[in-house]
């Protein structure tokens, strides 16, 4: 990793999200101007050389019924009515790199996932453990276990490409720019400009999906219907779940507590009755 | 292509991908551009962006087009003519027409002789017999120096504006409603975003693709639509035109350089009473209808004889015709088309077949048919990088018997089978023309693998050893090639640049011509294809060039790649401005005529040529644009709607003529229609953006994005017969079966058709008996019905019935 570390997991240091802001890298997903071409599929799964999984037939026009530890990008296909007009609502689908990441929060394992200054999350196999904790912390559903190596993977970012100065494979691949990245604070205004296009033509809930129950996201959409991103298949209000704040927040506190009180306790208890007493090593002898 | 050139004058997208970004409305239908031209809908989408243009999207599905676009209009396959229809009269009722651009630049003041005529759906002069038209009475009234009457105020009732007028009147947005299966409502809101870039500050464009030209009428509807761009003076405007997106990435190439009924450069097949050279350029050479048309087909001598010289080398000479004699010279109504092609294969008229990028047995219409076909021949050569279904023809009745149960078993079958293997698009360098008439050269990435070979290289294979032969023992026709010369420097792997150069052609002083003005009719020039001169000059391969530079904004690039005809990107520009030259649009003006030149893109006129010097059309003799076509279809001059051969529902403007009396429809052993009692629904086939054709099946990649065959399904039908989303389902014509799996959806409805309802049943086309996913051939359902001017199959609407079978 040749790039400044954020926040890593299980690790002191600084708290994930608290200085990432203006200096990070965001991705905006205009879904106005998606056609659902599956180009950035095709570039995800060549850039990280992942196997062909032929996925059987769920009656949609969608390459996976979900995102796999093999296929990190997937278009969902939300075949809906909005106003009595049928909608087709293509939606890319990938790590939304939180700015309070839940998969960094609850991840167990010293150094597995790190967030980079400039707010990429990005998961390091060789430190992961396979608890799936992550799986558990992550509101979008995203991280994905792998049977085989045990271990759990997701979007990168394109962490490799971004550090030598390139754009990740989706946006290079992406034919009508629906899909641009850059520095957040920028796109975030690109963003608010465009959904304010889309009310003026007649969109009236077109928005920014920029969820803040998580700090935020380093993945923005511009959506027509901002005021229903269930049905883009996103989450309406996500949080990291209340098991992980609670694990990491005040019962890791409470745990805390719990340890320093105990090695207290084993001083003050040494303090006042001293050594312990060696039992007789005979009666150890005797059992052999 | 047809169509467009009979109208324009030259058979090619108008504009190109980059001016979609210039558009205020842009209507997609006939094609599906967000699924099968991503790359260059990105520029509909910098539209939609930048200039807030409207997209309307017509189409039997609400598909990947639709789904950005501002409005969605279903339609039923095959109705397109009628809608159309209903978007010219709703211009023309209206006032929304461009007046003076309609005045100044099409046909509409011709004045029209009184053999013309239109009653119950046949125009004058049809014989039943022969099933075609006598066309002499449709000819425009002639004055004394036998230019066409015209009348500028197109009050005479026998002007071409009139009858147009009258003849689409019938087009009301309930009998389009009626017809199409849209509401009425429906229509007219689009028709008020369409027809609104009628007014001479706005630009709308038409982007349409194969479900445009596949059907039984797919020229005539072809017309319909250019009409409508005239009318709403969008032809020549930055943003307007028609946009023909072509179907594969050099399909504008192949036809550019001759098809079966063309030479390169549109030259017309020489026919066989056309015994000599002086005999074929006076056929082919119009006479000016106005007294300020330029005419340009009046060059084709000279484009002809350098063709000639470009093919015969020091074997063509004035005294010999310059080797016209070499060429062969079917009879007048002879027709090699894909239909002809495939019917004397299945009588048995056919000795061999060689196949080229091509993969009929998946492709052409009526699977049985086209297997039975090959193997009647002796011999087949397939050229490919893949094992195609066309190559393992012999294969099907084991490898998928149960689509083919009349397909024989390889051992009844004694074709004859020459596989060779070919190189890719990504192995061999050379130039592809795309939908924007823009030649690109390209560098090949890698060597072909293993025995492939480049195509060049198997031609020229096939070529010397035929001329050996030809040369050692004789033969019917044996001048035709040893006459030809094939000087490369390398005779068996003909430089693709060398052969540029030769296509772009050259002077008397051996130096490459930057123009097919500098073509002479002596022999003293040499060019394989008038059109492309200018694109390999002494600067160089003009294809290979790079430039971004943008000095107009209007999207035009001249410098990148080279744009046929003479790097011009937007064809007709001078018909964006008006009579005195003047652009329609200041904003957007291609070009503007500074008082002595014009300046801007390279003009589609005389370069130093008066506004009034001549038409804006200089291909046609009319000198402008043709709304109303006297000897180029099998139909009548105006467009008029024609059912599919195999339709549910009658004609309802005329029930005793139904479709297309002009369509060419094959009634052999083995083709058979279907009634609306047995095939109830309307089957219609389409591509996906995740295959490549026939093609991508092989590869890892695109099977990954979608491995599977299936049926989409209209979710009230699905509900009546009881089909659930994933359910395999049987879909059966008068030619075969498929089976797959149901997708349900809402995004193709029941449409409201004369009082009932009709369904459509949606089949993508991308599978086959071989590769690494597979799956049947859909043109087991398709039938042997074809367009009679372009030849293409209909594959857009025909009968089918479907049922839940586990």
């Amino acid at each position: 990793m040749s790039q400044d570390l954020q926040a890593v997991s299980a690790t002191p240091g600084g708290a994930a999200g608290s200085d990432v802001d203006t200096t990070s890298l965001a991705k905006l997903i205009d879904t106005s101007t998606c056609i659902g071409c599956k180009a950035c599929e095709a570039a995800c799964q060549e850039w990280n050389d992942h196997p062909v999984t032929l996925a059987p037939f769920d009656g949609t026009y969608q390459s996976q019924p979900d995102l796999s530890h093999s296929f990190w990008n997937l278009i969902k296909f939300n075949e809906t009515e909005i106003d009595g007009a049928p909608a087709w609502l293509m939606s890319k689908y990938q790590c939304m790199h939180c700015i309070d990441p839940g998969c960094l929060r609850s991840c167990p394992a010293p150094g597995a996932i790190v967030q980079h200054a400039n707010g990429i999350v990005d998961f390091v196999p060789e430190q992961c453990i396979g608890c799936g904790y992550c799986m558990t912390g992550c509101p979008f559903d995203v991280p994905k276990f792998d049977p085989y190596t045990k271990k759990v993977y997701k979007c990168t970012l394109c962490t490799d490409r971004v550090s030598v100065g390139l754009e990740p494979a989706c946006i290079k691949a992406c034919p009508t720019s629906c899909l641009t990245f850059g520095a957040r604070d920028e796109l975030i205004q690109i963003a608010e400009e465009r959904a304010e296009t889309l009310r003026e033509d007649g969109f009236q809930a077109a928005g920014v999906y920029n969820p803040a129950g998580v700090g935020g996201t380093q993945v923005l959409y511009v959506l027509r219907h901002a005021d229903q991103p269930e049905a883009y298949g996103l989450p309406a209000d996500p949080q990291i779940p209340w098991t992980v704040t609670l694990w990491k927040g005040p019962l890791k506190w409470l745990g805390n507590l719990v340890f320093v009180g105990g090695v207290l306790g084993a001083f003050l208890h040494y303090v006042r009755y001293g050594p312990q007493a060696e039992e007789a090593p005979e009666d150890a002898r005797d059992g052999e | 292509m047809a169509s467009l050139a009979a109208t324009f004058g030259r058979g090619a997208m108008t504009n190109g991908w980059t001016d979609v970004a210039n558009a205020d409305v842009i209507l997609v239908m006939g094609g599906n551009p967000a699924e099968n031209h991503p790359v260059g809908f990105r520029f509909t989408m910098e539209a939609k962006r930048n200039r807030r243009a409207r997209i309307v999207t017509v189409d039997p599905r609400f598909n990947r087009t639709a789904a950005v676009s501002d409005q969605y209009v279903p339609i039923r396959a095959g109705s397109d003519i009628a809608f159309l229809g209903g978007l010219l009269n709703h211009a023309l009722a209206n006032d929304l027409y461009h007046r003076e651009y309609v005045a100044s630049h099409t046909n509409a003041t011709f004045i029209v002789g009184e053999g013309y005529g239109f009653e119950n759906g046949l125009f004058s002069g049809w014989d039943g017999e022969s099933e075609t038209y006598d066309t002499s009475g449709w000819g425009y009234e002639l004055d004394g120096d036998g230019y066409a009457r015209v009348d500028e105020t197109m009050e005479h009732p026998r002007s071409v504006f009139q009858l147009m007028r009258e003849h689409y009147s019938r087009y009301t947005p309930q009998m389009v409603s009626d017809i199409c299966g849209c509401t009425a409502e429906e229509f007219t809101r689009a028709a008020e975003v369409i027809c609104s870039t009628g007014a001479a500050g706005r630009a709308g464009t038409i982007l349409y693709a194969l479900g445009w030209t596949q059907h039984s009428h797919s020229v005539q509807l072809i017309h319909t639509a250019a009409m409508l761009q005239l009318i709403l003076g969008n032809i020549g405007m930055p943003g307007g035109g028609i946009n023909a997106q072509r179907g594969h990435s050099n399909i504008q190439g192949a036809t550019d350089l001759g098809a079966w009924n063309a030479l390169p450069g549109y030259l017309k097949i020489p026919r066989a009473h056309q015994a000599s050279l002086q005999d074929y350029i006076d056929e082919n050479s119009p006479r000016p209808l106005r007294p300020n048309s330029m005419n340009y087909w009046s060059n084709t001598n000279r484009f002809m004889v350098s063709l000639l010289k470009a093919w015969y080398g020091d074997n063509a000479a004035a005294a010999n015709g310059f080797g016209y004699d070499n060429l062969p010279k079917p009879d007048a109504d002879d027709d090699y088309s894909w239909a002809t092609i495939f019917e004397r294969a299945y009588t048995g008229d056919l000795e061999g077949l060689v196949s080229f990028g091509m993969n009929p047995v998946a492709g052409g219409p009526n699977t049985p048919k086209m297997l039975e076909g090959l193997a009647n021949l002796r011999w087949l050569i397939v050229a490919e990088c893949f094992e195609t279904e066309t190559a393992a023809f012999w294969k099907a009745a084991d490898a998928a018997g149960e689509y083919y149960p009349g397909a024989r078993a390889a051992a009844d079958i004694d074709t004859e089978v020459f596989l060779l293997p070919a190189a890719c698009f990504a192995e061999k360098d050379g130039t592809m023309v795309n939908s924007s008439r823009w030649l690109q050269w390209k560098h090949a990435a890698l060597d072909p693998p293993g025995d492939a070979w480049k195509d060049q290289d198997i031609i020229a294979a096939l070529f010397l050893r035929l001329q050996e032969l030809y040369r050692e023992e004789g033969g019917a026709g044996a001048d035709s090639l040893l006459n030809m010369t094939w000087d490369w420097r390398n005779p068996r792997s003909p430089d693709l640049a060398e052969v540029s150069r030769e296509i772009n052609g050259r002077g008397p002083d051996g130096r490459q011509i930057s123009s097919f003005a500098e073509l002479a009719d002596d022999g003293s020039t040499v060019c394989g294809n008038w059109l492309y001169a200018g694109s390999f000059t002494e600067d160089g391969n003009m294809a290979a060039r790079r430039g971004q530079e943008d000095p107009t904004g209007l999207g035009l690039y001249a410098g990148w790649a080279w744009n046929w005809p003479l790097n011009r990107r937007i064809l007709y520009n001078r018909a964006s401005a008006d009579a005195e030259g003047n652009p329609w649009d200041p904003e957007r003006a291609p070009i503007r005529w500074d008082g002595s030149t014009w300046v801007g893109d390279v003009p589609d006129y005389g370069a130093t040529a008066a506004p009034d010097a001549f038409g804006a059309f200089i291909m046609v003799p009319e000198g402008v644009a043709r709304l109303y076509t006297v000897d180029s279809f099998a139909e009548g001059p105006l467009p008029e709607h024609y059912e599919p051969v195999e339709s549910p529902v009658d004609n309802l403007l005329h029930p005793e003529v139904g479709s297309n009396p002009a369509a060419r429809t094959m009634m052999s052993a083995i083709d058979s229609l279907g009634s609306p009692e047995d095939y109830p629904y309307i089957g219609t086939t389409y591509r996906l953006t995740e295959h490549y054709h026939y093609w991508t099946k092989n590869v890892d990649g695109p099977s990954e994005l979608q491995p599977h065959f299936f049926v989409e399904v209209p979710e009230e039908l699905a509900a009546e017969k009881a089909i659930a989303n994933g359910d395999t389902v049987r879909v059966w014509s008068a030619r075969g079966e498929v089976r797959g799996q149901a997708m349900v959806t809402r995004r193709m409805r029941g449409l409201q058709v004369d009082g009932r309802t009709i369904y459509q049943v949606g089949l993508p086309i991308h599978w086959g008996f071989l590769g690494r996913v597979t799956g049947p051939l859909v043109n087991n359902l398709s039938p042997s019905v074809f367009d009679p001017n372009s030849g293409t199959p209909e594959y857009k609407g025909f009968l089918v019935n479907i049922e839940k079978i586990a």
